[in-house]
């Protein structure tokens, strides 16, 4: 297929929008794609989440606040990093760019808080455990709503375990 | 576990195509995925191949000891030519991250794990270190989740995973994080195009916390009227809810591309009729078929089949010819690197045998 633009080269970037209720599709090649500011192979260079992020990055993350944070200790990601690549570099980020995050999050999903189920590590404490115990008892309650009993039975066993666990 | 043979599995991973599930004549499959990161090591993007090989050996020595796992298949993806990662891809058991990106190099300690006797595995060393996904026939999400749902709480058992208590699951992008949950369903609405009520259909799920790519995902363009719709956030909400969410919307879309399908049996049975047979025509009878040519015209035959307008072949039979018509297959099959003229020549044969095989009965 040959580009919707150019009319020359192979098109090898396919856009998909809808604008005032039309859905077109625009087929490019790498070149005419880069002109329209669609970055050339941009899904192979960049993450395609990437330049999305990176600009919420930057609205979200004045540079002030970005001098004062980071880089993370552990894995050495800059505030930099983050907006040109829209990539934390690791589990400990989350804890350096905690504040900026959560505009992010909040920008991105509607909402900082996990509200799903609640992570139990292999070598688990007490804590770990009733924090568990009440997502489980959740999911019991709107397993029951849902009048799904077999899933509210399995369930229930788990929080069985679980309570003689915390007990011993 | 099992090393990966192609040529005693032809048919690895591809159990949906059996078209059992719900609504399978509309929704193709459904495939739930949650990304998980081990703790102690850095997401993909910073780690090296020996935090890499690290990662896939702590997989690799609890996947035993994980029932849906315990008799599965491994694949190290640096392990295979490139036709049969490309192969993996079509199948859509890999992502292009996996195996990946065109030009670059292949990621190293990369892996895709499979189970032998459920629809559930997970890619290892992918844009996060685990991402567990089940695939299944049909509109499924409930069950689709809950296969996940179990071998999530088998690994996390052994493996710790990276988890705050305020953000959730932490995952290497912030669009992830929280559930690490992504249902989607590969749904076939050509009512919906043909009524051109498709676009009202797709702004409407986007306004309500879903959205729609096409066959291969992010950044792909639709082909042959199939839509991959999921939900579009990962926190906030309880997998629970977001699969209900999910099952609810798409539902109500199955419910208007059957009302689609209904005005266009009542206003024009006669330019679907003819539309259903010329697809299989040419399918029947091409000389040679380009790929999107071909997806197009499956469409029509399975709009074909669903309104009952075609006798046959089954959507079993389509299923599997969207998947062995594609470009790796093709070559897999007939052992060649073809050229694109070549692989048109080539899809032509196989779809004309794949339908001949399955002829409907004839007079109609």
């Amino acid at each position: 297929m040959l580009c919707d633009n150019c009319g020359k080269n192979e098109a090898e970037v396919h856009l998909t929008q809808i604008v005032e209720n039309e859905m077109t599709t625009l087929h490019l090649c790498p070149a005419c794609a880069a002109d329209k500011g669609l970055g050339a192979g941009s899904s192979a260079k960049n993450p395609p989440l990437s330049d999305f992020l990176a600009q919420m990055g930057q609205a979200a993350i004045s540079d002030e606040e970005a001098a004062v944070a980071g880089p993370c200790s552990y894995c050495h990601t800059t505030v930099d990093d983050f907006r040109r690549t829209g990539r934390l570099g690791c589990p400990h980020c989350y804890s350096v760019y905690e504040t900026q995050l959560r505009a992010i999050l909040r920008r991105i999903h509607g909402s900082t808080y996990h509200l799903g189920k609640v992570y139990v590590p292999p070598a688990s404490t007490g804590a770990d455990r009733s924090a568990r115990l009440g997502g489980l008892r959740r999911k019991l309650q709107r397993a029951v709503e849902a009048e799904d009993f077999e899933r509210a039975a399995l369930i229930r066993d788990e929080i069985r375990e679980l309570e003689t666990a915390v007990d011993v | 576990m099992k090393p990966f043979d192609l040529a005693t599995m032809p048919d690895f991973g591809l159990n949906w195509l059996d078209a059992s599930g719900p609504h399978s004549d509309i929704v193709l499959s459904t495939r739930v995925r949650i990304a998980r990161n081990l703790q102690g090591y850095p997401f993909s993007v910073r780690a090296k191949p020996s935090d890499r090989a690290a990662i896939l050996a702590a997989v690799r020595e609890v996947l035993d000891r994980t029932s849906p796992l315990a008799d599965g298949v491994i694949v190290e993806i640096d392990q295979l030519d490139a036709r049969k990662q490309q192969l993996l891809l079509e199948r859509h058991l890999v992502s292009r991250e996996l195996v990946g990106e065109s030009g670059k190099e292949i990621p190293s300690s990369a892996a895709l794990v499979a189970s032998g006797h459920e629809p559930v595995g997970l890619m290892i060393n992918e844009e996060d270190h685990l991402r567990l996904q089940s695939l299944m026939s049909g509109f499924n999400p409930q069950e689709t989740w809950r296969t996940v749902d179990a071998l999530d709480e088998e690994l996390g058992s052994e493996l710790p995973y990276a988890f705050h208590h305020e953000f959730g699951h932490l995952t290497s992008c912030p669009t992830n994080c929280g559930t690490g949950l992504r249902a989607s369903v590969l749904i076939h609405l050509p009512g919906l195009v043909l009524t051109k009520e498709i676009n009202k259909v797709l702004q409407g799920i986007s306004q309500v916390g879903l959205t729609f790519r096409g066959l291969y995902g992010e950044g792909s363009e639709v082909i042959g009227n199939l839509f991959q719709v999921s939900n579009q956030t990962t926190l906030g909400k309880s997998e629970e809810d977001l699969i209900d969410h999910l099952q609810k919307i798409v539902g109500q879309v199955v419910d208007y591309e059957q009302q689609a399908r209904s005005v266009l049996l009542r206003d024009a049975p006669n330019v679907i009729d003819d539309k259903v047979w010329r697809a299989y025509g040419l399918l029947r009878h091409a000389r040679a078929l380009a790929f999107d040519e071909m997806m197009n015209l499956l469409s029509g035959v399975r709009l074909g089949l669903s309104l009952k307008l075609l006798p046959g072949p089954s959507v079993y039979v389509l299923n599997r010819t969207m998947v062995f018509g594609q470009n790796a297959h093709l070559e897999e099959a007939s052992e060649l690197s073809l050229s694109a003229s070549e692989l048109d020549i080539q899809r032509a044969k196989y779809v004309r045998t794949a339908l001949a095989e399955a002829k409907p009965s004839v007079g109609l």
